[in-house]
């Protein structure tokens, strides 16, 4: 079993420590200046020189990640269920939806700041909110609409009820699609509670410490942060197929992995 | 009509327009009227577009008739789908592939509030129907065409209907597959003594099934013929007797003079 686990790996970390080995023998025969690139190795020390300081920076923007996951996810999965049960629902909070995914949602970041404080973290999760809401809607939408035409006359001859239609066929329908947003949308939920942190929110943060090292020209410091936010977005990524492989048994491994 | 109420299936006058009154107007079926008996295995065949899928909706309340009545069991067919009254089976078997054999039998009993040991039960004795007993842990995409279609057909007469309502349900088969189907659907019929209402494209799978064959003419759809099959019981040689071929023959014809005049 962990051998098996572990050659499905293999190419994967052959391709990535060779990956890495190139990026430091390129740069040991140019030899640039520190600031353009550091080494990979220098930016893992830096690492761990500085692990204290980037596991309390990672545990708040953590935090600020995953609530504003959980609720950017629950905020996407509601919408889409009263757009696809109500069309009134649809013809309204559709195009509201739109308008907000237009929105520079990043940019709204300093606005956010205004409204609740420049220290307060819940700029920082409004953020991410609303920059995983969108994925998370629209393709738990399509999962939810887009059903076979003969399963939902089947429901209909079995006097199904709306809610039982919805529960039986429409939900485990739009699983696959849920879970590709999701994985979509938890690497954005890093991404937006970084950069979101540039503009406020805690200071002790993954954010502020790039900016931070950054301005102190410690170019290797904050390269070694943006690896702690890399590391932040797999783990999310894995958790969110392990999720997706739970809940749903009927899948082969290769739909799974290849959704 | 108190006439036509005594059958299980009671059309009368039945016209079907879609999109009424809009450039893409389309009369699918004019004047129909057709009565079928309890326990009776009737087909309805005709070529593509010649409203016979259509009339199988009407009969299941799937789709409403622009004029005339569908009676079933003496109520009017939205009656008789709230009251589960049809099973159905279409061409894509329409089993949830998020569900099990046996939880994919079991939906319509959940659906109808049946217990856990109820709704096992009653899925042990439909697979052993369709003798498909070792597979009911299995999910469907493990399970060959003709294999998803026997679960189907479990699934459309779990809860007992009275009326089974089938759709092409062997089209997408093989012809050995879908003989063997054949026979078997017969068995089941003769078992459980269900009103069949059978859509096909095959000329000789509507004689080989039927006790009656409704053949349609399209644009618009109407009856065109209705013709009576008395093979008795069907054996494998049923197919190659001359009776057999004598009403292919005649239902062949009756499609051919519909297309030559159309």
């Amino acid at each position: 079993m962990i051998i098996k686990a572990l050659r499905g790996f293999a190419p994967a970390l052959v391709f990535g420590i060779g990956g890495l080995l190139l990026w430091e023998l390129a740069l040991f025969i140019i030899q640039p200046e520190g600031f353009v690139l550091p080494a990979p190795s220098a930016i893992l020390i830096a690492f761990f020189d500085d692990f204290q300081e980037i596991l309390t920076a990672s545990k708040n923007t953590g935090f600020i990640v995953v609530t504003g996951l959980v609720g950017g996810v629950a905020l996407g999965v509601a919408w889409a269920l009263l757009v696809s049960r109500f069309r009134i629902a649809n013809e309204t909070l559709t195009p509201l939806a739109i308008s907000l995914n237009a929105i520079p949602i990043i940019a709204l970041a300093p606005i956010f700041n205004a409204w609740y404080g420049l220290l307060s973290p819940v700029s920082n999760q409004a953020i991410v909110v609303i920059l995983v809401f969108f994925p998370i809607f629209i393709n738990t939408t399509k999962g939810l609409t887009e059903v076979d035409a003969t399963e939902i006359e089947l429901m209909r001859s079995y006097a199904a009820s709306s809610w039982q239609i919805t529960k039986t066929v429409r939900i485990p329908n739009a699983m696959p699609f849920f879970f590709t947003a999701l994985k979509i949308a938890s690497s954005l939920a890093v991404i937006g509670a970084i950069v979101a942190e540039y503009f406020g929110g805690r200071q002790d943060a993954l954010g502020p410490l790039i900016v931070q090292n950054a301005g102190l020209t410690r170019y290797t410091e904050a390269w070694a942060a943006v690896l702690a936010g890399s590391l932040m977005g797999i783990l999310l990524y894995l958790v969110s197929g392990a999720f997706e492989r739970f809940s749903m048994p009927w899948r082969t491994a290769a739909e799974t992995a290849g959704a | 009509m108190s006439d036509a109420k005594q059958s299980a299936v009671a059309v009368s006058g039945v016209t079907k327009v879609f999109n009424p009154g809009k450039p893409n107007e389309v009369h699918a079926l004019t004047d129909i009227d057709l009565s079928i008996d309890e326990g009776s295995f009737v087909s309805l065949i005709g070529p593509s577009g010649c409203g016979k899928s259509t009339l199988l909706r009407l009969i299941g309340a799937l789709t409403h008739p622009t004029h005339g009545s569908v009676w079933v069991n003496d109520k009017s067919a939205d009656e008789a789908r709230l009251d589960r009254d049809y099973g159905m089976a279409f061409q894509t078997s329409g089993l949830f592939k998020w569900r099990t054999i046996t939880e994919n039998i079991e939906l319509p009993l959940q659906l109808m509030g049946w217990s856990k040991s109820e709704r096992k039960e009653r899925a042990a004795e439909m697979l052993d129907l369709v003798k498909l007993s070792e597979f009911g842990d299995h999910y469907p995409r493990e399970l060959s065409g003709g294999m998803r279609q026997r679960v189907a057909i479990a699934r459309a007469l779990s809860f007992r209907p009275s009326l089974l309502l089938m759709d092409e349900p062997f089209g997408a088969l093989d012809e050995m597959t879908r003989e063997h189907m054949q026979t078997e659907l017969l068995d089941i019929w003769e078992k459980t003594g269900k009103t069949v209402v059978f859509v096909t494209h095959s000329i000789p799978e509507a004689v080989f099934l039927s006790q009656r064959v409704i053949v349609m003419s399209p644009r618009p759809g109407r009856i065109a013929s209705d013709i009576s099959i008395d093979l008795g019981h069907r054996l494998f040689e049923t197919r190659e007797a001359p009776l057999f071929f004598e009403k292919v023959t005649e239902v062949r014809e009756a499609l051919r003079f519909e297309e030559g005049s159309a």
